[in-house]
């Protein structure tokens, strides 16, 4: 459940008022909730535990508990304008089905991680010589829900292969009061958090902004 | 079980089940099959107000065995309350508080609407099988009937469980503009073969008792061994294996050893029988019959061009629609296919699976995540009602 707000302020910026957005992974459905506050949202999540699925339903939003894994097929081809993957695909097993599935479902994709590259991360591999333990990956190696965990140039280098079209990249960290701080120089080194906007295949244009 | 007198403010207290009579011939009511049925009484209850505007009523519909009575007591020395008296009365998911809440009856059924053992108009006497079939649909055009009559144009709510559920689907079929929300609870768009199995053996214990006499017993002994049976078998359908071993396992009743004769010993035996024992005192066999036929029916991708997404294709209602971890009767795969349908067709759904043992029956017993998501849903959807916030 998300309690720390990471990337909701990017996130927020970057979607046009009124869009359709669908959260995957939404949680308690804190960002859903912004958005819609903020941006006046038609907002819609997927949820895998029944107790996110209820907080979601305290909020008035429109929830689906299920699997992100195994239930996107039904969902209409550029049926959104937005599909988010807020710090979400490092928890999936089949992060590229995740992804392939986004891009067909919504117009963009916005997808958002823990940077595997970030310096802390490198340096307790390096000079401590183990898997790295702190604010971005917060698990032990042996519980961790973290099963594809991946560097930004990971995953610049994944849409290159896979030809995803990359819209936007919005590298940040995060400040101690939970502000986002951006990462422009070397962000495979410096940012604590991946954030790229990809074109899905119906996004001919970016979504009008409609008011 | 608590009394009245010692019930507490979260119940609705005392009520009284009344009726509406329609239909009259030549009005009769054309049910699905082409067959006409009048006149025709429906029995309801009401709880808490309706407000000026109208758009705090809700409909609540039972389950197969279910009736009017779902919640509050009959008089201050009924032991049991009705049905579904957990989730409804003033601060409960179905807060009477807020919402004016209307439990109706089927048709086919025999607690006080028109079934087999109503007098049939042509002979003078009890339908019994000259009854005709009916189907959830038709079940949903008397309800109908009743909502008109009170003067609803649009329900704030229809929600229900098991059979229950279905017609809170079909409702937002038949009726889609007079459906703002709909909670479809422990249900299907059609029930498997293996449901529709266990209501076929349930059919036939009934059949094969000689009291039975082709529907033809009323003034005569009821087949009473055979509709216990039939709700015996149910019973089984309702229970998971593990709130079974919970609840029984391999304990022992009235004995501490095992007898070596055909006795009951087995605590889950003595529950059966109970069960079954109290089903006959209240239930008429001919109407569990028709009842469970109807749930054979339902279909709604059959009736629509097999086609499911086609089904719901004019809904305007908001789903909730819960299936239970542990229900093995309506399980999780047959509410997802109701979800993906919904959504398929861009309707506003909200989807969750409850972790519980309980099995089928999971909706009539007291279950904290069941009354917050019911609670939840009908609070925002009556705020969006209210309110002119329609993006969320």
């Amino acid at each position: 459940m998300s309690t720390t707000r990471i990337g909701y302020d990017l996130i927020i910026e970057e979607i046009p008022e009124r869009s359709r957005v669908l959260d995957l992974g939404c949680g308690d459905g804190e960002l859903l909730t912004e958005l819609a506050d903020a941006k006046r949202v038609n907002a819609y999540g997927v949820e895998i535990s029944a107790e996110g699925v209820s907080r979601c339903l305290e909020k008035g939003l429109y929830v689906y508990q299920g699997d992100i894994d195994e239930g996107l097929a039904d969902y209409r081809s550029g049926s959104f304008d937005y599909v988010i993957l807020n710090q979400t695909l490092q928890d999936t097993k089949r992060p590229l089905y995740v992804i392939t599935e986004s891009l067909r479902i919504g117009r963009f994709a916005i997808v958002s991680f823990p940077n595997l590259g970030y310096a802390a991360n490198r340096f307790q591999l390096m000079f401590r010589g183990v898997m790295p333990k702190n604010h971005l990956f917060s698990y032990n190696w042996y519980d961790t829900p973290n099963i594809h965990i991946m560097s930004i140039r990971n995953f610049s280098e994944l849409c290159r292969e896979n030809r995803y079209p990359i819209q936007t990249e919005r590298h940040f960290s995060m400040r101690p009061h939970g502000s986002v701080h951006r990462r422009r120089v070397f962000p495979n080194l410096f940012a604590e958090y991946g954030f790229f906007i990809l074109r899905g295949r119906d996004a001919a244009t970016r979504p009008q902004e409609t008011s | 079980m608590t009394t009245p007198e010692a019930h507490d403010s979260t119940s609705v207290g005392i009520v009284r089940t009344k009726h509406l009579h329609f239909a009259e011939p030549p009005n009769e009511l054309v049910l699905t099959s082409g067959n006409k049925l009048g006149p025709i009484t429906l029995a309801y209850e009401t709880y808490g107000a309706l407000n000026a505007d109208k758009s705090n009523a809700i409909l609540v519909l039972h389950a197969l065995s279910g009736t009017a009575h779902a919640a509050g007591y009959f008089t201050h020395e009924d032991r049991y309350p009705g049905w579904w008296d957990t989730y409804i009365g003033p601060g409960k998911a179905f807060d009477t508080d807020k919402y004016f809440i209307i439990s109706s009856n089927v048709i086919g059924g025999c607690n006080g609407s028109t079934g087999p053992a109503s007098i049939n108009p042509a002979s003078g006497r009890e339908y019994g099988i000259d009854f005709p079939l009916v189907t959830i649909q038709d079940m949903v055009n008397a309800q109908w009937h009743l909502v008109t009559h009170l003067g609803i144009d649009r329900l704030l709510a229809v929600a229900g469980g098991s059979m229950g559920g279905m017609q809170a689907l079909q409702w937002t079929i038949s009726y889609p503009d007079m459906v703002q929300a709909a909670i479809a609870i422990g249900t299907a768009a059609s029930i498997s073969a293996q449901g529709i199995a266990f209501n076929e053996v349930g059919r036939q214990a009934i059949y094969r008792d000689p009291h039975w006499n082709n529907g033809a017993y009323y003034g005569g002994p009821p087949p009473k061994n055979g509709l216990a049976l039939a709700r015996m078998i149910a019973h089984i359908t309702y229970l998971s294996e593990d709130i079974m071993h919970e609840k029984f396992g391999r304990r022992l009743q009235n004995t501490e050893m095992l007898s070596f004769a055909f006795k009951e010993e087995f605590m889950v035996e003595s529950y059966l029988h109970q069960q079954g024992i109290k089903f006959v005192n209240r239930f008429d066999a001919n109407s569990y019959l028709y009842i469970t036929k109807a749930i054979d029916y339902f279909d709604l991708k059959s009736s629509h061009g097999g086609s499911l997404i086609a089904a719901f294709e004019n809904v305007r209602s908001d789903f909730l629609v819960i299936s239970f971890s542990s229900d093995w009767l309506y399980p999780t795969p047959l509410a997802k296919e109701i979800v993906k349908a919904l959504r398929a067709n861009g309707a506003h759904v909200i989807f969750t699976e409850i972790e519980t043992s309980k099995g089928h029956d999971a909706f009539l017993l007291e279950n904290e995540m069941l009354e917050r998501n019911i609670a939840n849903f009908l609070r925002s959807e009556y705020s969006k009602r209210t309110n002119t916030n329609p993006d969320r």
